[in-house]
């Protein structure tokens, strides 16, 4: 059995039916890839595997831990060791990214305000965020400014990643970071989720491109169109893409909408 | 905001705030409303004859003045069956050492002493309707600042005080004004000398623990000519189950080139009626600051007010408001630019939950001649459920020519979007709503001395608690 189990997963929005039978194992050590055309359904599998109101399941199943990760909020499925890096990163005013990070570490740790020894110290904080804000090139100032307000593109993103590393995520899924992303921060961004690659983490990286997978090497790639992986493999699917595009799927490559 | 400490709050609500200690007064007047429980009041406090005089006349045009018709509804409350005047120790302490202990318990549980040994300057707590303890830093004293209990103020102070009394706001303005003229104990009087800047805040701290208690605190605050204070108040009442009445008069000038910040926050058991009627006159390049936290009571009825005397003066209005269920905060500001050259601004955010209802009223006069006038005004209110209701009623006459009025309004909801997101980092739903009411008054809060700022986030997380369905 594997780490993340994802079994025949059907999925609507608004009463369409979006994700017609998605199944995929993850096991932690492994990077997959989902790539697909614009409407495939690749935001709707990363938000209802986070559990995101606007998505309704509609069957299958989705196991972590031994748990029925479909039945838990989107607070516990983050504390059962679940993360989502969004496409589009929320702005929430008047929240700074410090006190963000430190009530969401605060959470993981399961500090209610009561059990002061569990809760993130100052100084524990400010060594945690250190080395990570390095690897991503972003300053201190950062931390003062509210939850991705006024951020750039590529600001947004590795505000992102910078969550995922000071939560140290299980299963980690990163729907479309690359898009909107210059190739610096591409390249930070990269380095950072190989910094966190290894025995503990499973990662799912769900893209339109290949151009990130020139920098996040994946194990396995799955190319998802019309709500069902039509091809799975190893590295090489990717090249194939890069190559063909989504044609022989009946997909014509079209521009997606950009949005920084 | 970076190193706000966590607030923990919660269990521990009733026992740090909720708590009453059993009754045991001096003297109490009778229950309801008559000229001879005012003119006992006057005797209990040897008053002089002019003060005497003055609240019968007000107790008179109280009676004649209808209610307002417009507003919260106000038809529940019985004058006649309210107490008008207590006093809990027979005189003033000076140290904090002297206080009855039951008193001393009160406030040790509100951290009185504490916020004053930390950084306020003086400390002016009022239990009940006398100031029963009093402090000030002496080198504001030897600066020539007054700060004290508005009763003492007049005893020791009687030209002044007489001088300014009832000035801005005479009795005869609304049917609460000339209550509280009536039958007023207590509240702060403080006077800042010629080119005096009080650097750390003064502060109040002002409670109601009997029941059916009306309290009508009157504070009167002169700023003279290039001087700076900032004063705060903050309220906090125990659970009741009847009803109680809170009907203040705040009188503030500020002459000029001087500049008033006036500082509130308060929590009044959902039970209580806060009318309340603050103003302040700016005079020449003066500047009025009104900061104004309205959690709590059944109904409040506030809107600090600005009258711009002067060329240069300057009033500014920032507000919060929050209505939980069964309340109704109608709060805003008034702005009267009578002279030339005045600019103000109106900053009101309001949050609805659970039926409550939040309404802006604001109004803003430019009398004739008061040309280059700038005035400002925005309103957003968060409604946190379908059932909860929020209104703006702005009222704006412009008499005058070339005046710049803006007006802005906007209201929303928690966005699922939002909620999501804070979510999705593990952050449990309520407490992620919590973050988000939070951050909406994020730019009041921003203005509050730390102390502050954290216990009005910790009245947001009660209020919040349990919120979500």
């Amino acid at each position: 059995m594997a780490d993340f189990e994802i079994k025949d997963l059907r999925a609507s929005v608004e009463g369409r039916q979006i994700l017609k039978g998605v199944s995929l194992d993850i096991n932690k050590g492994e990077v997959h890839a989902v790539m697909g055309p614009n409407g495939s359904g690749k935001s709707t599998l990363s938000h209802t595997l986070m559990g995101h109101p606007g998505y309704t399941v509609d069957g299958g199943s989705v196991t972590f831990k031994g748990q029925n990760v479909l039945v838990l909020e989107p607070d516990e499925r983050a504390r059962l060791g679940m993360f989502l890096a969004l496409q589009y990163p929320v702005v929430v005013p008047g929240i700074s990214m410090a006190n963000f990070l430190r009530t969401a570490l605060n959470s993981h740790r399961g500090y209610d305000g009561k059990d002061k020894s569990k809760m993130v110290t100052p100084k524990e904080f400010r060594s945690l965020l250190k080395d990570e804000l390095e690897t991503l090139h972003m300053d201190d100032s950062f931390l003062s400014r509210y939850i991705n307000d006024g951020f750039s593109g590529g600001e947004k993103k590795r505000a992102e990643i910078l969550q995922m590393a000071v939560l140290k995520p299980e299963i980690a899924i990163l729907d479309e970071t690359d898009s909107g992303l210059d190739i610096d921060s591409i390249k930070f961004v990269a380095e950072e989720v190989n910094r966190m690659r290894g025995p503990n983490l499973g990662v799912l990286i769900i893209t339109h491109y290949t151009r990130v997978l020139e920098f996040i090497k994946p194990d396995f790639v799955h190319v998802l169109v019309d709500g069902k992986f039509v091809l799975s493999g190893g590295p090489e699917v990717a090249d194939r893409l890069e190559e063909t595009g989504y044609a022989e799927w009946g997909h014509t490559e079209e521009e997606p909408k950009e949005v920084a | 905001m970076a190193t706000q400490p966590k607030i923990e709050v919660g269990s521990d609500y009733k026992e740090k705030y909720g708590f009453f200690v059993p009754e045991d007064y001096v003297f109490k007047a009778k229950r309801g409303l008559n000229p001879e429980i005012v003119k006992e009041i006057s005797f209990m406090k040897g008053e002089p004859e002019w003060m005497t005089k003055f609240r019968l006349r007000s107790l008179e045009i109280f009676r004649k003045k209808p209610m307002p018709n417009w507003g919260a509804d106000l038809s529940v409350i019985d004058f006649e069956n309210i107490f008008y005047y207590l006093r809990a120790s027979e005189k003033q302490s000076k140290s904090w050492e002297d206080l009855p202990p039951d008193i001393k318990a009160t406030y040790d549980r509100l951290g009185v002493p504490e916020a004053e040994r930390k950084f306020l300057a003086g400390v002016s707590a009022q239990y009940e309707s006398e100031v029963v303890y009093h402090s000030l830093q002496e080198n504001l004293t030897k600066k020539g600042v007054i700060f004290l209990d508005t009763d003492s103020a007049l005893r020791e102070h009687p030209d002044l005080f007489k001088e300014y009394f009832g000035t801005v706001i005479p009795p005869a303005d609304n049917k609460f004004s000339a209550l509280n003229s009536a039958v007023w104990s207590g509240g702060s009087f403080i006077y800042v000398p010629k080119g005096v800047h009080v650097e750390v805040p003064l502060q109040a701290y002002f409670r109601i623990n009997a029941e059916n208690m009306g309290q009508f605190e009157r504070t009167l605050i002169i700023c003279d000519e290039d001087s700076y204070v900032h004063y705060i108040e903050g309220c906090t009442a125990p659970i009741y189950t009847t009803d109680s009445l809170h009907s203040a008069v705040v009188e503030i000038i500020v002459k000029k080139n001087a500049r008033c910040r006036y500082t509130t926050i308060q929590n009044w058991s959902t039970n209580v009626f806060n009318l309340v009627t603050k103003r302040a006159m700016a005079y020449q390049d003066a500047t009025m600051e009104w900061v104004d936290g309205n959690l709590g009571s059944q109904i409040t009825m506030k809107y600090p007010s600005v009258y711009l005397m002067e060329p240069g003066a300057k009033g500014d209005v920032l507000s919060i408001a929050f209505a939980g269920k069964g309340q109704h905060q109608d709060a805003g500001g008034k702005m009267i630019h009578v002279a030339p050259n005045t600019t103000s601004t109106i900053t009101s955010k309001s949050i609805s939950k659970a039926g409550g209802r939040t309404s802006y009223r604001g109004h803003i006069k430019i009398y004739p001649g008061a040309n280059n006038c700038k005035s400002f005004v925005k309103c957003d209110a968060l409604l946190l459920d379908d059932e909860s209701r929020s209104d703006t009623y702005p009222y704006n006459d412009v008499d005058a020519e070339n005046v710049t009025l803006g007006h802005e309004a906007t209201v929303s909801k928690v966005s699922d979007e939002q909620l999501f997101y804070l979510m999705s980092r593990g952050i449990p739903r309520a407490e992620a709503e919590t973050m988000i009411v939070n951050g909406f008054i994020e730019p009041f809060t921003k203005e509050l001395p730390l102390e502050y700022a954290v216990e009005l986030n910790r009245l947001i997380q009660l209020e919040m608690e349990g919120s979500v369905g």
